[in-house]
Parts: C-alpha cells; sequence; structure tokens
C-alpha cells in the first residue's frame, strides 16, 4: 500500500523522470501508429477491393501478420540496423527512431487486416449503389476509407494498444538507455527487475490512464461524428 | 431509347430471365409487373449494366445516362445534402432536387437516419442528380407507407412530365394504374404481355394478364 501512495505522488507531482519516459513513449507509439495508418490503411483497401489470384492467401497472411511476436520483430529490426546489417549506415540501432520502424512493422498489419475487414464489408455494402453512379476505382476507394473512417479508428486503436503495451520490441532495438530510449513499458520491466515498485507502478498507472482517455476519445468522437453523418 | 433482343438470365439452374424481347421507347412510365420471381429486378439490373445476361442482346440508341433507385437503397454516411452532391454529375444541383423530393429542411441530417420513406425519396434525388434520360425504379414504394407512397409517386410523375423516361417495377396493381403510361407484365422471367395501360387493364390480350389482374397468379 504504502508503495501505491508513492506511486500515485509520483503520477500527482509531476515527476520529471516519469513524465520524460511517458513522453517518448506516446512520440513513439503514436508516430508508429501514423506511420502504419499511412501504409495499412490504403494497403487494406486495396486488397478489400482488389481480386487477383492468390488474394485467399495475402489475407491470410496478413491476418497471421497479426499476431507477430514483438520480439521477433526487434530481432529482424535489431538484425537490419546493426553496424553489420544492410542497413547498418543508417545509425539508428538504439534510438527512438529504430523503435518507432520495428513499433511501425508491429502494427502495420493490425490496420491493415482490420481496415480490409472493415473496407470489404462497406464495399459489399456501397456495391450497387456506387457501380450504379459510374465512380471510377481511385473515388471508389477514397468513398469507402472517407466513410469508414469512424470504424477505421477501432482498427487505429487497435494499433496504438499493440504499441503502447509492447515490450519485447523496443527493449531490443531501442535498449532501454535512460532518458533517451526509455519508455513507460520498457521502464516498468526495469524498474520491477530492480525492486523499484513506486517507479514502475506509478509508470504503469499512467500508461493504463493514457489507454482509458485515448479510447475514451476516440468513443467520444465516434458517437459524435455518427450524430451528424450518420 | 433501349430494346432488349432475346435475352436470357441465369443463376446457377435457375432461369431469371427468358428469352425476353422488349422495346422501352421515350414517353410516359413504363410500369413492369409481375408476382414475387417474375425477373422484374433482373431485367432493371441487366438494362442499368448491373448484371450481365448469359446470352441476348441490349441495344441502347445513344446510350443514355441512366441511374436507379434500388429496393432498399443505400445511404451513404453522409448528410441529406452530401449524398445528393455525391451523386451529382455537372452542376450542383443539390438544393433543388432536394427541394423537388421534400426534403430540403433535412438537408444537414445524417441520411442514414431519415425514415424509410425519406431515404426512399433521397435516393430519388441522388438518382436524379445524375441527369439521366432513363430513370429505373425497383419497387420504390414496396416498404412506405401510404403517405410517403403518395409522396414517392407525386415526385415519379413530376419526373416524368420532365421528360426524364421512367421504367419502374412494382407488384402493386393499384400503383401501376396510376402511374403507367405502358405495362409490361413478366411471369416466370418470361414476357407476358406489354401494352398500353388502358389497353392493358380493359382488355388484357393473356389469360395470365386476367389471372395476374384478377389477384390470381400468385407465383
Amino acid at each position: 500500500m504504502p508503495e501505491n501512495l508513492s506511486a500515485l505522488d509520483l503520477v500527482l507531482t509531476g515527476d520529471p523522470a516519469l513524465f520524460a519516459i511517458v513522453r517518448l513513449a506516446l512520440i513513439v507509439s503514436l508516430s508508429a501508429v501514423l506511420l502504419a495508418a499511412l501504409v495499412g490503411v490504403p494497403l487494406g483497401a486495396a486488397i478489400a477491393l482488389s481480386s487477383f489470384r492468390g488474394r485467399d492467401a495475402v489475407i491470410v497472411f496478413l491476418n497471421a501478420m497479426m499476431g507477430l511476436p514483438p520480439v521477433v520483430i526487434g530481432l529482424m529490426v535489431y538484425l537490419a540496423l546493426s553496424r553489420s546489417g544492410p542497413l547498418g549506415s543508417w545509425g539508428l540501432l538504439f534510438t527512438p527512431q529504430a523503435m518507432v520502424i520495428a513499433q511501425t512493422i508491429l502494427v502495420t498489419p493490425i490496420i491493415a487486416a482490420l481496415a480490409r475487414q472493415t473496407i470489404e464489408d462497406l464495399w459489399l455494402e456501397y456495391r450497387d449503389e456506387l457501380t450504379a453512379m459510374e465512380v471510377g476505382p481511385l473515388r471508389r476507394l477514397a468513398t469507402l476509407v472517407w466513410d469508414a473512417r469512424f470504424s477505421l479508428i477501432t482498427a487505429l486503436l487497435a494499433g496504438f494498444g499493440r504499441a503502447a503495451a509492447e515490450v519485447g520490441a523496443v527493449i531490443i532495438v531501442g535498449g532501454n538507455i535512460e532518458g533517451f530510449t526509455r519508455t513507460m513499458t520498457t521502464a516498468i520491466a526495469l524498474e520491477t527487475s530492480k525492486g523499484n515498485l513506486p517507479l514502475a507502478i506509478g509508470l504503469g498507472l499512467v500508461l493504463i490512464a493514457i489507454v482509458l482517455a485515448v479510447n475514451a476519445l476516440a468513443w467520444a468522437l465516434r458517437r459524435a461524428a455518427e450524430r451528424l453523418a450518420g | 431509347m433501349i430494346r432488349f433482343e432475346e435475352l436470357t438470365a441465369t443463376a446457377g439452374a435457375v432461369t431469371l430471365l427468358d428469352r425476353l424481347s422488349l422495346t422501352i421507347a421515350a414517353g410516359p412510365p413504363t410500369v413492369v409487373i409481375g408476382p414475387n420471381g417474375a425477373g422484374k429486378t433482373t431485367l432493371l439490373r441487366i438494362a442499368m449494366g448491373l448484371l450481365q445476361p448469359t446470352s441476348g442482346r441490349i441495344v441502347r440508341a445513344g446510350d443514355p445516362r441512366r441511374a436507379i433507385v434500388f429496393q432498399r437503397p443505400t445511404m451513404l454516411r453522409r448528410t441529406t445534402a452530401a449524398n445528393v452532391r455525391y451523386a451529382s454529375f455537372g452542376a450542383d444541383r443539390t438544393r433543388e432536387l432536394l427541394a423537388l423530393v421534400g426534403l430540403e429542411h433535412a438537408a444537414d441530417r445524417a441520411a442514414r437516419r431519415l425514415s424509410s420513406g425519406e431515404q426512399q425519396r433521397l435516393a430519388l434525388a441522388r438518382a436524379l442528380a445524375r441527369e439521366p434520360a432513363i430513370l429505373f425504379l425497383d419497387e420504390p414504394t414496396a416498404s412506405l407507407d401510404p403517405a410517403s407512397t403518395k409522396a414517392m409517386e407525386d415526385v415519379i410523375r413530376t419526373v416524368s412530365q420532365r421528360g426524364i423516361k421512367v421504367v419502374m417495377s412494382t407488384h402493386d396493381l393499384g400503383e401501376a394504374r396510376r402511374l403507367a403510361g405502358e405495362v409490361v407484365l413478366l411471369h416466370r422471367g418470361r414476357l407476358v404481355e406489354a401494352a398500353a395501360a388502358a389497353c392493358f387493364f380493359d382488355a388484357p390480350g393473356t389469360a395470365e394478364a386476367r389471372k395476374f389482374i384478377a389477384g390470381e397468379l400468385l407465383v
């Protein structure tokens, strides 16, 4: 109990070390979700609207990628960015950028797979109307992405949840360097192993609060938008 | 305007249209009637180009612009006005078209929150935004209450008077009597009779037409 009170104190007094970790974790996760959305939504939409040989296999592969273990992604990115790796000259290993790359790879299949399903469902609903209106492929794609935007928020939330909660990839490619690549999840793991439970619990509380706040905001946004646009 | 020659459509082992030949000319509304499963929707979907016939030919004079209102139209997840604006071809006539169908008061409401009757009228406004020469209506009043049906029929009359060729399907004989200039009776995918409305109802030329008018041709 005293540990819990200390953790709460850290949060309520705005402990600089704690909030530096929170800030970095948010920057990394939100950047990864943004990049993953830029790739995943168009990719999901393109698969939803196209028919080609092997499409089912691509969908199965994409869905399977949603369950990729973060440590495997971390290892792959580590090998690619390490000095002897193909991208070693970029000098990104053990930097926040490396963490963004790893989380983007982790989150993109989630967003793409959920976007594919959402847009395909909407396409089944819209197909006759858009075909009758002679809407071309590009406008069709834009229409479906735009009209599915509130449902796609769920895909982004799932991606954010995955990025915010994962520890395996960022600890491998970031190195958990204090003040530079230490995020909430890596710090929780480290502080727990060191026995510094107040900071670990404080970070845990903040992480839960952030996830709750982001979901509540998305829910409120979706409800308001549905009232206005259906 | 549009001619169907020996049109056949099948889905698996089921024949939806059976060597149907028909000419639809400009003028007052052509109303396609027939019991459920007669092939009315299939004919309209083929005419719109949404379905390919198994065999036969469609000849469109000058390839007139077409639009359709489905029996259960899908509203885009946008406002009423945005739905019409989306379909607009050329100049934006959203306000004029919403006024025509009596929905100017609902311009900023979410289209999906409109009543069935309002959604059907919005679908009509959206189809008119395409500036069609031929307007296909697939049982546009099938799920509407009497007041909404009357509102819809009034707009259909106005549209027809403005020179747009209306081709609509219905299984409601009363509606066919009120709107049709020409009646086309289908039964089990075959064309049974095509005649001027007055002629069809006063002196039907086939036994099937007489049975349908008497309410005895159910399937």
